[in-house]
């Protein structure tokens, strides 16, 4: 049975709708994350979950009761907030105890469950340091612990994150995913990086502007976007207008302007004479010496325009002979060559015809 | 001061000699200023409270023949009559009342001013400060003309209402500069880990407030210690409080000695109390 239960909740904030008819089951013991642009109403739709706002339409309900009503002290749902929020006149110890005070926990308890915890954070040498003698990944652990301390249904993340610079926001990744399967708790965590994202979740719900555009395992996300946001939002993606020509069960002909025919991966309920998008990943496409033989079905000629080198890969900006500018991912993986392509080089671009996915506007 | 210190702190290295020099220049003339016009006269005062009075006023000359002219007689008269600690200690006593209940009047009002939106805050705030624009002294009159038909007038009562009247603002304003302050994400994350609103104030608010509180605490007591004008307008004959009493040694006695000795006794009492709590304070912090 789903922990949480999200029943068509809308909320609006004048004549803007934050969030629109949003359903959603989140299954217990899940890293769950909801990933959006700015706006997108992800954190609108956290606030609820936790009981700082209620909705106009629809009901959450945790455990299959409604959270209707109940004020956020009284729900067994904490929060890790953006800013942490440790109270700064409490020790590490103090912040980390303060749900299992507020929970009325006997001084046995809670020296038992602060040491455990503790623990589980490595914070056992900083019990007694006040919060603003941390870094901030000491502070990130401090909230983490406190949000879990006193075993919470679910803990929701607000953007845990987004404080730390890149090196320890990796660490911290590693670690947040290490401690949700320790613990066992269920995490709703919210943020607008993608790659967070697909790093962190088990699941992750896609939202723009207040609806869910897509719910599904990030491989599933990443591979197979369902419409243009979820593509264009996740990752960089290349895409093309096109025509259907003719749908079988074991593949698409798309006409694309300029380009011809390319061959495409099947999709269910796609009639010729349609009009969409194709998207195929940066890392999808091949790029080899002019010269080389291609035996992929879909190849063409074009000319390096612009290169990004990013150090494990490089990005090349490819004009095909009929003007269609394409991303191309490559590799650095051959020792001591930096790059492979000079800007004006031709060469040969192409991609496996199960390679991309066909996306109806 | 500490703001300043800890800014110059972060400041790249090479320029620290420099900027050193220009806080010692730019804090010059307020430190020329505060000695000249502050520990001077102090300075007068603990001397003149070892001279004799002048004959029609003032004090007599410090040298007679080459001779020092100096005495203890102010202290010793001081400490052979109770009355006067008496007057000392009813005088801490309504500057602690007038003290609480302006803490207690303030709060709810500075909480209110800091919780309301952005835009009206600053008006409320002008609000808080508008009854300086008429003077002190009317204000006080404003009260014997209420006071007077409801038979309160020259009552204790009378003395401790306009002493928190007149002094609230010092109160409401440290305390609202400290709680607009507070990161409303403390009170979100107390409420979301299990705090009611009782739990919250007194766990989070009211101990991150206790900067303002004792900022506010005390430009309140101290004024209210040297303050004669309302003990003398509002209060009966038993109601004299230090102030009265220093007042009426340089105006009306003519015994400046004895005036200097009283405002040096009660400086003195009020540094060994703001000391004590200083000491205090630090020592819970420390046992917390």
């Amino acid at each position: 049975m789903a922990i949480l239960e999200i029943r068509n909740v809308t909320r609006r904030f004048g004549n803007l709708k934050a969030v629109d008819d949003v359903s959603l089951s989140i299954e217990a013991g899940e890293f769950f994350t909801l990933l959006g642009p700015s706006g997108c109403g992800k954190t609108t739709l956290l606030r609820m979950i936790a009981g700082f706002d209620e909705p106009d339409q629809g009901a959450l309900f945790l455990e299959g009761r409604p959270l209707a009503g109940i004020p956020p002290e009284k729900r067994p749902v904490h929060t890790v907030f953006q800013s942490y929020a440790l109270f700064p006149h409490m020790s590490v110890a103090q912040n980390i105890a303060f749900p299992l005070r507020m929970a009325g926990k006997d001084e046995d308890e809670i020296r038992r469950r602060l040491k455990e915890t503790l623990e589980l954070v490595h914070l056992s040498d900083k019990a007694q340091h006040f919060p603003h003698e941390l870094s901030g990944g000491q502070k990130q652990r401090v909230a983490l612990a406190r949000g879990l301390i006193n075993k919470p249904r679910l803990l929701l993340l607000d953007e845990p994150l987004g404080a730390l610079d890149a090196k320890l926001r990796e660490q911290m990744e590693g670690e947040l995913i290490a401690l949700q399967r320790e613990v066992g708790i269920t995490f709703v965590f919210v943020t607008h990086s993608q790659q967070e994202a697909l790093a962190l979740s088990h699941r992750i719900a896609v939202m723009n502007e207040g609806r869910i555009e897509q719910v599904d395992r990030p491989e599933q996300i990443y591979g197979y976007p369902k419409n243009r946001f979820v593509a264009d939002f996740i990752g960089t993606i290349n895409l093309l207008p096109v025509e259907v020509c003719e749908a079988t069960h074991g593949h698409l002909r798309l006409a694309v302007a300029g380009l011809g025919e390319i061959i495409a991966p099947a999709l269910a309920g796609v009639k010729a004479g349609e009009r969409g998008m194709f998207a195929l990943r940066p890392e999808q496409v091949r790029v080899s010496a002019r010269h080389e033989a291609q035996e992929l079905h879909n190849h063409y000629h074009g000319k390096v325009r612009d290169y990004l080198y990013l150090g494990d890969v490089t990005v090349y900006k490819v004009e095909l002979d009929n003007g269609v500018l394409l991303e191309a991912l490559l590799a650095n993986s051959a020792p001591g060559r930096a790059k492979f392509f000079e800007i004006g080089d031709t060469l040969g671009v192409g991609w496996r015809h199960d390679s991309g996915v066909y996306l109806r506007d | 001061m500490t703001d300043f210190s800890t800014d110059s702190a972060t400041r790249p290295h090479e320029s620290g000699r420099d900027s050193r020099v220009t806080q010692w220049l730019v804090s010059l003339p307020p430190t020329l200023f505060l000695l000249v016009f502050f520990l001077a006269p102090a300075l007068i005062m603990l001397v003149a409270s070892f001279q004799y009075p002048g004959e029609f006023g003032g004090l007599a000359p410090l040298f007679i023949d080459g001779q020092a002219n100096l005495s203890l007689e102010t202290y010793r008269f001081f400490f052979s009559d109770l009355i006067y600690a008496e007057i000392f200690l009813r005088s801490f006593l309504v500057a602690a009342a007038t003290t609480l209940i302006c803490l207690i009047l303030a709060y709810p009002l500075a909480l209110t001013i800091a919780h309301s939106p952005k835009r009206h805050r600053d008006l409320l705030v002008l609000l808080v400060i508008l009854p300086f624009a008429s003077n002190f002294l009317i204000r006080i009159y404003a009260w014997i003309i209420l006071l007077g038909p409801a038979n309160l007038l020259y009552t204790p009562f009378a003395v401790i209402a306009g002493m928190v009247y007149v002094h609230l603002p010092f109160m409401i304003l440290p305390l609202y500069t400290n709680l607009e302050k507070h990161d409303p994400a403390l009170l979100e994350a107390a409420q979301d880990l299990g705090a009611g609103a009782w739990t919250r104030f007194w766990r989070v608010t009211f101990p991150l407030s206790l900067p303002g509180i004792w900022s506010g605490t005390a430009l309140v007591f101290i004024p209210v210690l040297g303050m004669f004008a309302i003990p003398e307008l509002l209060g009966g004959t038993g109601d004299i409080l230090i102030g009265n009493l220093i007042k009426e040694q340089f105006l009306d006695n003519r015994d400046w000695p004895l005036g200097s000795t009283l405002s040096l006794l009660l400086t003195l009492a009020v540094l060994l109390l703001a000391g004590f709590s200083a000491w205090a304070g630090r020592t819970r912090r420390r046992l917390a």
